[in-house]
């Protein structure tokens, strides 16, 4: 039923003349994955920076589990053993404050699909996995970002102003990078914003748990302990602890040890080396997912 | 013949398990042209503009846009098209030109001159007063207007607009029409869209009706109209029977007395209406005559009317949904 009378040859099958000249010339891969990366980059910062109350309002869990929970256990602890306690909570506090805008930043990409922006992302000219690592890299600054106004609180929990804190921060961009991977990787098999939002809170309540965040973790029975050396976040939290100026690993008596492989404690690189994999783990099962053309 | 051709479809294919979506589709759109594709909901329009879009791998069969083939090329054909889809598309925390400029980016503009196009388009889509508001607080037919924009920021040479009008009201919808006729005047783009508002095809220079994947008819507006040929002719009468077999016997054309009258088709309606008043002998109370509309060329071709094609739930032409 088409006109077969306006086929031309192959050689006259162009559209009209004059594209702009840059369209013309594609540009070098490499050159458009960075740029692609700095992008989506920019869009997750501009929109974490838009949001102020949502920052406010990101701010106020940490701060419960700092000042609340503390004060709360006034009561039940000594003087000495409350100024322990805040500053072994500290890590996982920073932890805590990291995770919202990366887990935020998996949901974005939940409701980009079903607003449709991730279809337009798609039908752009630029490889996949550049649009994930852009996005993930923009969630691991927000995440950042939430981990530096925490650690400026770091004095409340015997945390002193130290060089050192670079070091931990590095450790929370990285930390953070990993969470925003496994939001995105989640978010990318999960298409549903519902679902998602139950799929976060259901995860992330046995793995703050089991990581040694809230309480020694070392000291539980069998399984559980299982599940404590499978945790990740374990590694993070501990990672965070051992980096962490001040003497927050001695805190708590002997109780806050790290976790140990068959008598073994792997080393703080060992440590973020192990964070460092998973993140891209999840980046790799997320870009294979999201690679796929239906 | 220009010998441009901005689309080119041959036997195009798309098979979800055993669901047919696309069935063999030929299609060619020469270039600078605006081409309807017309269907109701489910006929395997947005299919077919996601094949073309390199979003969905076809099945089978082979096609051609902006010059380059959707499946060995992918990222030619990206760079080649503008897209609109059905839904809102835009990052409802950034302004509207944040939004182009990510655009922009994204398809690797240099600054300056992203800079100047999107002003420009800012400008023809009459946004530039609220470039800095968030595209959150726009109403449906600015944002669309804005999904146009973005659409030709990288100077396409063929933009698809997936239902550019759905969603919007009676006004909006026309608006956005003399937007897209518009930008026709100004810059040369074939312009490829679907619809199931069977007014909006009026708009094209060459449209296709598509229905249960396949392709059912090809041609212009006024051509497809042409085929179904006559104009209708409504006769409200004494006596509905009597006149319609007065008219079967004295003008040998097919009449049918039904609830709202005798219905007749006759080329020339009005012309027809006082020779057909003179030969009747019962009084005639009231005589409308109405050309063919693409709904009459859509029941000729699929023995179906689009809104019962559409199903109840989705009027063409009721309130907005």
């Amino acid at each position: 039923m088409a006109q077969t009378d306006v086929h031309g040859p192959p050689t006259t099958k162009t559209g009209p003349p004059g594209p702009a000249p840059w369209a013309a010339r594609p540009d070098r891969a490499f050159t458009r994955d960075l740029r692609t990366v700095k992008v989506l980059w920019r869009r997750e910062t501009i929109r974490f920076g838009r949001n102020k109350l949502r920052i406010a309002m990101g701010m106020v869990t940490p701060l419960m589990f700092l000042l609340v929970l503390g004060t709360g256990l006034n009561s039940a602890l000594s003087e000495d053993s409350l100024r322990d306690f805040r500053a072994f909570l500290f890590p996982g506090v920073v932890l805590l404050s990291v995770q919202a805008p990366a887990i935020a930043v998996g949901a974005s990409i939940v409701w980009d699909r079903r607003s449709g922006f991730l279809r337009q992302m798609l039908v752009a000219p630029v490889r996949r996995s550049a649009i994930l690592v852009g996005t993930c890299l923009g969630g691991a600054t927000s995440g950042a970002a939430y981990g530096v106004l925490v650690l400026l609180l770091g004095p409340v929990a015997d945390v002193p102003y130290r060089p050192g804190l670079l070091l931990v921060l590095l450790q929370v961009v990285l930390v953070s990078f990993a969470f925003t991977a496994l939001g995105v990787a989640a978010a990318v098999c999960i298409r549903r914003p519902e679902t998602f939002q139950v799929a976060v809170s259901l995860c992330m309540m046995p793995l703050f748990f089991l990581s040694g965040a809230m309480f020694p973790a070392d000291g539980l029975p069998g399984w559980l302990g299982a599940a404590v050396r499978l945790n990740p976040l374990t590694y993070a939290v501990d990672a965070l602890r051992r980096t962490m100026p001040g003497d927050g690993s001695a805190a708590m008596g002997d109780r806050a040890a790290s976790p140990d492989w068959w008598g073994w404690t792997p080393p703080v690189l060992v440590e973020t080396g192990l964070i460092a994999a998973l993140a891209v783990l999840a980046l790799a099962v997320a870009t294979r997912r999201f690679s796929r053309v239906e | 013949m220009s010998g441009r051709t901005a689309v080119l479809v041959e036997g195009l294919r798309k098979t979800y398990g055993t669901h047919e979506a696309v069935v063999d589709l030929d299609l060619s759109v020469a270039a600078g042209q605006t081409y309807g594709f017309l269907g109701p909901n489910g006929a395997g329009k947005s299919t077919t503009i996601g094949m073309l879009c390199t979003l969905i791998r076809p099945s089978a069969g082979r096609a051609e846009v902006a010059g380059h083939d959707i499946s060995r090329e992918p990222d030619a054909v990206r760079r080649g098209i503008g897209l609109v889809f059905q839904e809102s598309t835009l990052d409802g925390e950034l302004t509207a030109e944040e939004n182009l400029r990510f655009q922009a980016d994204l398809f690797g503009m240099p600054r300056p001159l992203a800079r100047r196009t999107i002003a420009d388009l800012l400008d023809l889509v009459e946004l530039t007063p609220r470039k800095d508001s968030p595209v959150r607080t726009y109403s449906g037919g600015m944002r669309r207007r804005l999904e146009i924009a973005r659409g030709l920021l990288h100077t396409p040479r063929v933009l698809f607009l997936d239902e550019p009008t759905t969603g919007l009201d009676p006004q909006t919808r026309v608006a956005i029409w003399e937007h897209l006729h518009r930008l026709r005047a100004e810059q040369e783009i074939t312009v490829f869209l679907t619809t199931h508002h069977l007014e909006e095809a009026e708009h094209c220079d060459r449209m296709a009706i598509m229905d249960r994947g396949q392709l059912v008819v090809e041609g212009t507006p006024a051509g497809l109209k042409g085929v179904v040929g006559a104009d209708l002719v409504v006769l409200r009468t004494g006596d509905d029977a009597e006149a319609a077999r007065a008219v079967r016997e004295r003008f040998g054309i097919e009449a049918e007395a039904g609830a709202e009258g005798v219905r007749l088709r006759t080329p020339d309606g009005a012309g027809f209406v006082p020779r057909l008043c003179a030969e009747l002998t019962v009084p005639v109370h009231a005589v409308t005559v109405t050309p063919p509309t693409l709904d009459d060329v859509f029941l000729h071709y699929t023995g179906r009317t689009i809104r019962e094609a559409d199903g109840p739930q989705q009027p063409a032409f009721g309130p907005r949904r």
